[in-house]
């Protein structure tokens, strides 16, 4: 019987062969979803290192490291969960403006209403829990795709934002956090918005948002490849009926996907109101695609059921150091969109190369 | 039937049961028993009524009238849940893994053994993937690699891996809904043997099928369907394959039927009405192929 070598119709199990475990191994590193971003981040940074037309090669200092690095946090944060989101089978293009929104809803707590900082960080919660319920709930409910449910609410959450802010603010679309006494912003702020390990070679440090970024790539590592809700990522993303039939709450997993996009939305928010001190209405808007591509760039299959948190962590670094590397290379930052588009493309066409592989590895 | 049968109770059993949808009847009238250690077959063309019987079965959809006896006492299916708490578990055609999870991810779904307390309760992923090769050996499957994904077995490995599941979750009762219809030969023969392997196992098995070229190697008592009625029920040795092809296939009432439609064919109109009642049934194989879904 032609059976495949992975599962032997022999009952006694064959002994075990030193040497195939080793190349089995080698193909598990091959096979791993992020594996063609890593291949394509250490490209990026070599390219980039060839580029460098600053006088001192400042991109290989920690000068140029900093510089991708908080612009990685940023783009990585949210590219975790919405790539966790993917594995799930779903979309949700209203990151980018909740993002910019989030920080205007804190911003007008603080300033408008004089609530303390950590209380405005408790209702930022808030108001991002119902966007994600939201999307979320229209999504399982209406059945509808939620690349249309969630550009919905993009939109809505754009005018709003706008059209608010507007109004409250005095025909100004940007919120600044002028007086420095707002009660408990500095405590926030070293949470949040703060640096760390200034040196010499590097005064500023380090952004704290660079801590926050490695933590949600850490738990999201952790929920998709050791909780019972990770399995049920893969499942519902994967073959929600079949998930269904064997009990997995598929529309609750959805439901707390979105959720965990809005979150981490509320906390790029959160450290961007700290760190400027101001809020800006259209703030974000656009970014949405920056972190599905990461998704995408990460292994993340975007028909959903396969992918990591890895990987999107390490797309995020792509396109950071993509933006930041053309200021080094004394490039017009224009041709950033290029550069991302055809990152896209070949990621996604090796991706598939190496995602065919994985299905077949074992034949 | 012999003494020894009538003597053991069955594990479930279906009492004069019949459904309505509208004015159809999907299901008259219809008994069944099953038995532990036995592969009771259900035969039936599209339409017959195989999916709704499942679905009574397994807890989709409560019966019109008659019930559902388990050891003796009649038992209600709320839902799916409730008929899995009983012990009777569904693995449907296709429907059962996921192909891009690994083997041992698809085994545990829905289901995770979990270790650790709070905000560390995560999988216990060594123990999972130990189960699972036990309870796979248990079906003459070798696993070498738990982290194989799903999508690399074959269609019959599928089935199996879901019919270990089944089994190892406390399953009496297996409904194995068409499992070999969109097999080849050599992969519904390894099927076959995991419906024997489960029945020395002691499990009750309702083999679904249309096939009883299928059906006849392995079932212990065969109960056709036919347009929602009990055709007959044969314990093994009352009948043959060529028996049960002959009932399934209608013989008899398909050639009444050509020769009425030939005596018409020159009333005008006629070919009109045979075109309509072609298309009504591709409708209804084609809503049967969805529920057996």
């Amino acid at each position: 019987m032609s059976i495949t070598a992975g599962v032997s119709e022999a009952s006694p199990p064959p002994a075990r062969d030193d040497r195939s475990v080793k190349t089995s191994r080698f193909t598990r590193a091959l096979r791993r979803p992020e594996f063609g971003a890593l291949m394509g981040a250490v490209a990026v940074f070599l390219i980039f290192t060839f580029l460098d037309a600053t006088p001192n090669h400042l991109w290989l200092t920690q000068t140029g490291i900093e510089s991708w690095a908080q612009q990685s946090a940023f783009f990585g944060i949210m590219s975790v969960p919405v790539g966790l989101l993917m594995i799930g089978g779903e979309f949700d293009l209203s990151t980018g403006v909740m993002t910019g929104a989030t920080a205007i809803v804190m911003a007008l707590l603080i300033a408008k209403l004089h609530w303390n900082a950590w209380a405005a960080i408790a209702g930022t919660l808030v108001f991002a829990t119902i966007v994600g319920l939201v999307n979320g709930l229209l999504v399982v409910r209406t059945k509808l795709p939620s690349f249309i449910v969630t550009l919905a609410t993009f939109f809505a959450l754009r005018g709003a934002s706008i059209g608010y802010v507007l109004r409250v603010n005095q025909g100004s679309t940007a919120i600044d956090l002028i007086n420095p006494h707002y009660a408990g912003l500095g405590s926030a702020k070293d949470i949040f918005g703060s640096s760390f390990g200034s040196s010499a070679a590097l005064p500023g440090g380090y952004q704290t948002a660079l801590l926050w970024f490695i933590g949600v790539t850490i738990l999201g590592t952790w929920i998709l490849t050791r909780t019972t809700f990770g399995n049920w990522i893969f499942a519902a993303g994967g073959d929600a009926v079949a998930a269904r039939n064997v009990g997995v709450p598929v529309n609750r997993t959805k439901i707390l996907l979105f959720l965990g996009t809005a979150w981490s939305a509320a906390l790029v928010g959160i450290i961007s109101l700290t760190q400027s001190s101001s809020a800006l209405s259209e703030q974000g808007v656009g970014y949405e695609f920056y972190y599905i591509i990461a998704a995408v760039v990460g292994g993340c299959l975007l028909s959903g059921g396969y992918g990591s948190a890895l990987g999107p962590a390490l797309g995020a670094c792509i396109i950071g150091m993509a933006f930041e590397g053309v200021i080094y290379a004394n490039l017009d930052s224009s041709w950033d969109f290029t550069f991302l588009g055809i990152v896209l493309f070949i990621a996604v066409v090796v991706n598939r190369l190496f995602y065919q592989r994985a299905l077949k590895a074992r034949r | 039937m012999t003494d020894q049968v009538v003597a053991r109770a069955p594990l479930v059993e279906m009492r004069n049961v019949s459904k309505h949808f509208g004015g159809v009847n999907a299901l008259q009238d219809v008994s069944l028993e099953v038995f532990a250690g036995e592969v009771t077959c259900v035969l039936g063309d599209n339409g017959a009524g195989k999916s709704t019987l499942i679905k009574i079965l397994s807890g989709v959809f409560p019966p019109d009238d008659g019930e559902l006896v388990m050891g003796g006492t009649p038992v209600h299916f709320a839902n799916p849940r409730v008929a899995r708490s009983y012990g009777i578990a569904t693995v449907f055609q296709d429907l059962a893994t996921v192909p891009l999870m690994s083997l041992w991810r698809n085994f545990f779904l829905g289901n995770e053994p979990t270790k650790g307390q709070g905000p560390l309760r995560r999988m216990d992923i060594v123990r999972a993937k130990l189960v699972m090769r036990e309870e796979m050996a248990k079906m003459g499957i070798s696993v070498r690699d738990p982290e194989q994904v799903v999508g690399t077995l074959s269609g019959g490995e599928r089935q199996a891996v879901a019919i270990a599941r089944a089994v190892y979750f406390g399953a009496k009762v297996l409904i194995l809904d068409e499992p070999t219809s969109a097999l080849g030969v050599r992969q519904s023969g390894i099927v076959l043997k995991y419906i024997l392997q489960a029945r020395e196992l002691g499990k009750g098995v309702i083999f679904i099928t249309h096939n009883p070229h299928h059906a006849y190697p392995v079932g212990d008592r065969f109960v056709l369907l036919q347009r929602g009625s009990l055709l007959g029920s044969y314990p093994k040795a009352e009948t043959t394959v060529e028996h049960l092809t002959e009932m399934m296939a209608g013989g008899a009432e398909l050639k009444e039927l050509s020769h009425e439609l030939e005596a018409m064919k020159d009333i005008p109109g006629v070919a009109q009405v045979a075109l309509e009642l072609a298309a009504e049934a591709d409708e209804a194989s084609l809503t049967d192929k969805e529920h057996s879904q």
